[in-house]
């Protein structure tokens, strides 16, 4: 037996330590928990943090730093180590933070309605007019229930006498309860039997009171289901893993501002099957981008006429649109008597010390004792650090306190306090236990009651060190789950479906949004794009380095076709197509500016891609990715031709490894048919006009053209196995034009294509006049024997074939307008701002 | 002295957008607001194409506003707001006589006691808006025109006379989004600058201070009748004072004036922002900016008739199509004296015509 953990633990005199008393016994209600982990063997513990590191991994948790300019994503960090509360301790700390959303939400009502709290002078004018947060137009908008506020997240912390205190109030939308839940999935299954034996209280029954309590405030006419989305401000945001995550688990589509339209009173969700209205908005987007026409106008992320909605009472937006400026940590000092006037109660749980440098008496305080205070904004909407006042120098301390006398109202000074710290795992040893600070991010929601439920537990977040007096996910923190025991029975309900899995990529059933099914096709569109490219630029670069430098027919022939295709961009008048073939070739491999370059077509494809990324598997994405990484990193070496060609090949293997994603683990549903139409018609035009072209150019119906053609379309194993000879003009086209068994045929192409725009119409009960079956028809009918005859009038008969498959490649570009005209959001055309004087 | 002044007011904005529209929300404030001294005798706004969409109501601070939706794909926008308005002399007896700053500012300040209702209904006006950030330059810009004790309204009077004096009216200076301190520091701008600046400088030393949007009446020069589309929609300043009447009062920084019957009030808030005359989303369209006129006519002066604006040929031709009705009445019109006196306005009657925003 190893000796105790907790022979190096250290313990602090300036801090409260959550798992031992001052006399360094542990506390009662972490004994058992303890005690476990102290027999827990170091291999066992390894496995178990290896089990943490790939579950994070593997569901994709991420925290986006936009400082970062390396990629977006960082893994969340979470520490296997639960924070235990009892439950008596529990349940003051739940009830306090009821009472304060209580309060909160009647604050709300008071300042966008009659503002007795102003006239009453409870709260000065300045931190309501004054803050930015305030929304003018949203004054008098009385939502659906009077609830404003149905979400709230609370800082807490611990002072070294054990006395939970509130550090800061979010009430504009706030994050983490997703972070929350998923590690409670994770945690839970570290320490299962643990989790079971110690009661520990389940989150399940919070998520169903926020959902039900949503559904009862839902303004529904006669005969609609309350119908409830999630807005987010989309895949840059640094908490938009969350967004997905609490989505799927509540239920909800997860849907961005251009998805949704107001029409008259009411709001709708554009899906594929048209308008459907929606009744409640769980937004993660801050209020004042929601709508550029009253709000502010400079953002494209809102939905124009929001506010009118909510005026009408049509919509129930969570939370009410202007109840970020609750967020202001001025607030605090003015809050038991607001308390006392509002609920007739007194404040269950003090906030940190705060002065209000708005007032002169505090401002003197401030400016007395600024070495035990910490500086910061009084406005959320203030970008400002915290602010020590013991580690300003004698300059910045006079320019500080300069700054804080000519806008007093702007900043507000707080009491520090030595947070409480708690157990962490070290990984740098093989069994060793860290003592960090830590506080505790707690929630509540609206409940169907209209009274407000408390997440057992929430957030717990810890400092990177020991020292530290700051937690934050962007600092770099780590988080912790949050136990909060219980003598009684817990509660079994369960709100995750055996039928959602990571690996399920489309949901079947749910309503598409158009802005998902735009993206879908043309990730469809962009999947067989790169493809079609790299297999002509593969072909092109061949015949070049088999050509050893020479012009010879068949590298004018390739470079000809891939000027038609679009691959190589269109030469400068008076310069020759294969004037520095190998230059051109490179740029239009590696260059993502050139337009129609391999590069272009691989950034746009992850840009489909990341719009409906939540779709995805993981593995669908890592390839992805790693397509990516090849490019950026190939294109900073100037590679060699030979390098070109082995990427090239590697491209096409991470094609064939998407297009396998896509058949084999997509639900079959509207969103996947508007996929792989987007294929079909990418590569059924690529065909028509690859034919096209070649049977227009003379010079290509050398023998030797014949072969690339073939390898170009991918079919030369096929030709070889059924000819075993040199290409011939008559069988390549029959192989490449009219064998429907060929996958690489413009007729198998056409016919499947017609197939699913069949399926797709009939499923959403749409009709439209069918072109591109006419095309098709068109071509079948074409006599092949007409290409036997003698080369006059092969040639004319080659001319006419051309003029067919260029209609039928017609007939699919007009197809493809019909359809973004039809179902899709305009997402290139960006709503813009108007304004005259 | 109590003799209204009566006037007839035309609006009109056309949005050309190039290519259609599909979706398009505006939000309008052309509705002239009732006040102590300004009734409304008649006012209506047509829009064409027909909204699909609208709703009429108040906004936050009172002002009458109107919703419009289009949901059918439309090329062009037409709104045409017109009006009668009479006004009532409204001038403060003396300025002299108003609170003392410094007295004014402390008592706008918080200290925990109620505030009186009418300066809680200033404070709404008191800090910085998202047209306006309160700076500490404003104030030490403004700041020999207030010196300790001084009458607010005397005060405001010499900053008013400042920044007249020492900025230059330039229509291609700034844009809508130009901030405050640049234009401080660049001395030119139109009207809404001008007020922007005059207000930020008010709020930064403490004092309530309020954008006001509205029209004014332009003068034709000596022996040429009134010009069709000739003026534009107007911004000034109008500063908390309580114990004068109505406890607002207006200065014009653009012209250096106080404003009395000349000056037709449509709507006041915080900043341009929350009162801006047309301010929309649209979907589609191209990247034309729109073509506006105001005409405002003294109804107990002739007609005004049609003339093309020489740098402007956007608004002559809209002034023509908009006055081709009354052709009739202008020829009839046409004998009569070439100048009838202008209405009461002594002060400014050798000034140089006023000029307002840009257009």
């Amino acid at each position: 037996m190893a000796r105790t953990l907790l022979a190096i633990y250290p313990q602090s005199a300036r801090r409260y330590d959550e798992m031992l008393a001052p006399d360094g016994t542990v506390r009662p209600h972490w004994q058992q928990f303890f005690q476990h982990l102290d027999q827990v063997s170091p291999e066992e513990m390894h496995q178990r943090l290896d089990f943490v590191d790939r579950r994070i991994q593997e569901n994709g948790v991420t925290y986006n730093i936009y400082a970062d300019p390396n990629g977006a994503d960082r893994p969340w960090a979470l520490d296997p180590l639960p924070l235990i509360i009892s439950s008596e301790e529990w349940a003051e700390v739940s009830a306090a933070v009821a009472q304060r959303a209580t309060l909160f939400n009647a604050m709300l009502a008071d300042l966008y309605g009659e503002q007795t709290l102003l006239a009453d002078g409870l709260l000065p004018p300045a931190l309501v007019y004054g803050q930015h947060g305030y929304l003018w137009p949203c004054r008098g908008v009385r939502p659906p229930g009077g609830v404003w506020l149905h979400h709230y997240a609370v800082d807490l912390a611990r002072s070294p006498d054990g006395q939970w205190w509130v550090i800061a109030d979010r009430t504009q939308a706030p994050s983490g309860a997703g972070y929350a839940l998923e590690n409670r999935l994770i945690v839970s299954r570290v320490f299962p039997e643990m989790f079971r034996d110690l009661h520990v209280q389940h989150l399940a029954d919070f998520f169903r009171d926020q959902v039900d309590g949503l559904s009862a405030l839902a303004p529904v006419d006669p005969g609609e289901q309350p119908h409830t989305v999630l807005l987010t401000p989309g895949p840059y945001n640094e908490t938009y893993f969350e967004h997905a995550y609490l989505a799927r688990y509540l239920g909800f589509p997860l849907v961005e501002g251009q998805d949704l339209t107001v029409r008259g009173d009411s709001l709708y969700l554009k899906t594929l099957r048209g308008l459907k209205r929606v009744h409640v908005v769980l937004r993660r987007q801050d209020d004042d981008f929601c709508d550029p026409l009253e709000l502010r106008g400079d953002s494209a992320l809102g939905i124009p006429g929001l506010v009118n909605v909510a005026r009408a009472g049509r919509v129930v937006i969570a939370n009410a649109l202007g109840s970020g400026l609750l967020s202001s940590g001025a607030l605090m000092g003015f809050l038991p008597a607001i308390c006392r006037k509002l609920l007739g109660e007194e404040l269950a749980m003090p906030s940190v010390a705060t002065w209000w440098c708005g007032e002169k008496p505090a401002l003197e305080f401030v400016r007395e004792n600024f070495d035990d205070l910490v500086i910061k904004p009084a406005y959320p909407t203030q970008r400002m650090d915290p602010v020590f006042g013991h580690e300003l120098k004698d300059a910045e301390r006079d320019e500080m306190l300069r700054r804080i006398e000519a806008r007093p109202h702007a900043y507000v000074a707080q009491e520090m306090i030595n947070l409480s710290q708690g157990p962490t795992w070290s990984r740098a040893h093989e069994r060793r236990l860290l003592a960090r600070p830590v506080g505790l991010r707690a929630y509540a929601v609206v409940n169907a009651d209209g009274g407000y439920s408390v997440m057992p537990g929430g957030l717990a977040r810890v400092a990177t060190g020991a020292s530290a007096r700051i937690i934050s996910m962007q600092r770099g923190g780590s988080s912790k789950d949050a136990w909060v025991l219980t003598d009684g029975p817990v509660s079994e309900f369960t709100m995750l479906k055996p039928s959602v899995g990571v690996r399920e990529l489309v949901r079947a059933g749910a309503n598409l949004t158009s802005r998902v099914v735009e993206n879908l096709y043309w990730l469809g569109r962009y999947s067989e794009r790169f493809d079609d490219s790299a297999r002509m630029l593969r072909v092109a670069l061949s015949r070049i380095v088999e050509a050893g430098g020479q012009k010879t027919p068949a590298v004018e022939a390739a470079m000809a076709l891939a000027l038609h295709l679009g691959v190589l961009p269109k030469p400068e008048e008076d310069t020759e197509v294969t004037a520095g073939s190998e230059h051109v070739l490179l740029e239009a491999i590696y260059d993502p500016k050139q337009p129609g370059s391999l590069a272009g077509n691989i950034r746009n494809l992850m840009w489909s891609a990341t719009h409906v990324r939540e779709r995805l598997s993981l593995d669908h994405w890592h390839s992805l990715n790693r397509l990516q990484r090849d490019q950026q990193a190939a294109q900073k070496r100037h590679p060699s031709m030979s390098e070109a060609i082995a990427f090239l090949d590697r491209v096409l293997g991470v094609s064939s490894s998407l297009t396998g994603f896509a058949m084999d683990n997509m639900t079959r549903d509207d969103g996947w048919r508007m996929l792989i139409i987007g294929r079909r018609i990418e590569r059924l035009t690529f065909l028509a006009r690859m034919m096209s072209s070649f049977l227009r150019m003379e010079a290509a119906k050398a023998p030797g053209a014949m072969e690339w053609l073939l390898e170009l379309a991918d079919s030369i194993i096929t030709y070889r196995s059924r000819y075993s000879r040199l290409p011939e003009l008559l069988p390549v086209i029959d192989l490449l034009v009219f064998d429907d068994s060929n996958p690489h045929s413009v007729i198998f192409q056409g016919w499947a294509l017609v197939r699913y725009l069949n399926r797709l119409l009939r499923d959403l009960g749409d009709e439209r006049g069918d072109k591109v079956t006419e095309a098709i028809v068109k071509l079948v009918a074409f006599p092949l024997e007409r290409l036997e005859h003698h080369p006059i009038a092969q040639h004319q008969a080659c001319l006419e074939l051309a003029d067919l498959l260029s209609e039928l490649e017609h007939a699919a570009n007009q197809l493809s307008d019909w359809l973004g005209n039809r179902y899709f959001t305009h997402v290139g055309d960006v709503s813009r701002q108007t304004m005259a004087v | 002295m109590s003799e209204p002044v009566r006037y007839h007011v035309l609006h009109e904005t056309r949005y050309d957008y190039g290519s259609p529209v599909s979706l398009s929300q505006q939000q309008l404030h052309l509705s002239p607001r009732i006040l102590a001294w300004q009734q409304v005798e008649e006012q209506r706004i047509d829009l064409d194409p027909a909204p699909t969409w609208r709703r009429d109501a108040q906004d936050a601070f009172g002002n009458p506003v109107s919703w419009v939706a289009f949901h059918a794909p439309h090329e062009m926008l037409f709104v045409s707001s017109s009006m009668r308005i009479a006004i009532m002399p409204h001038l403060p007896p003396d300025l002299e006589e108003s609170l003392p700053w410094n007295e004014l500012r402390d008592r706008l300040a918080y200290d925990a006691s109620a505030p009186t209702p009418a300066d809680l209904d200033a404070t709404r006006f008191l800090f910085e808006s998202p047209y306006i950030r309160v700076k500490h330059e404003l104030a030490a810009y403004a700041a020999d025109c207030f010196p300790p004790g001084r009458p607010v309204l005397v005060g405001t009077r010499a900053l008013m006379a400042k920044i007249f004096k020492e900025f230059k009216f330039d229509p291609e200076a700034t844009t809508v989004a130009t901030p405050v301190l640049e234009v401080l520091a660049n001395k030119r701008g139109v009207c809404q600058d001008f007020a922007h600046l005059m207000i930020g400088c008010l709020r930064a030393l403490g004092l309530a201070a309020r954008y006001v949007s509205g029209y004014l009446l332009t003068r034709p020069p000596p022996g040429k009748p009134r010009l069709i589309g000739a003026d534009a929609s107007h911004a000034w300043v109008s500063v908390y004072s309580p114990g004068s009447e109505g406890e607002w009062v207006d200065f014009d920084p653009t012209n250096n004036l106080l404003p009395d019957t000349e000056h037709i009030t449509v709507a006041f808030g915080r900043d341009f922002g929350d009162i801006s005359p047309l301010r929309g989303i649209i979907l589609g369209g191209g990247g034309h900016e729109p073509e506006v006129a105001v005409t405002v006519t003294p109804l107990d002066e002739e007609p005004p008739r049609p003339v093309a604006v020489a740098d402007s040929p956007a608004i002559g031709k809209l002034a023509t199509e908009a006055a081709a009705s009354d052709a009739i009445a202008d020829e009839i019109a046409e004998p009569a004296e070439p100048s009838l006196a202008a209405p009461n306005t002594p002060a400014l009657e050798d000034e140089p015509a006023p000029v307002t925003s840009r257009q």
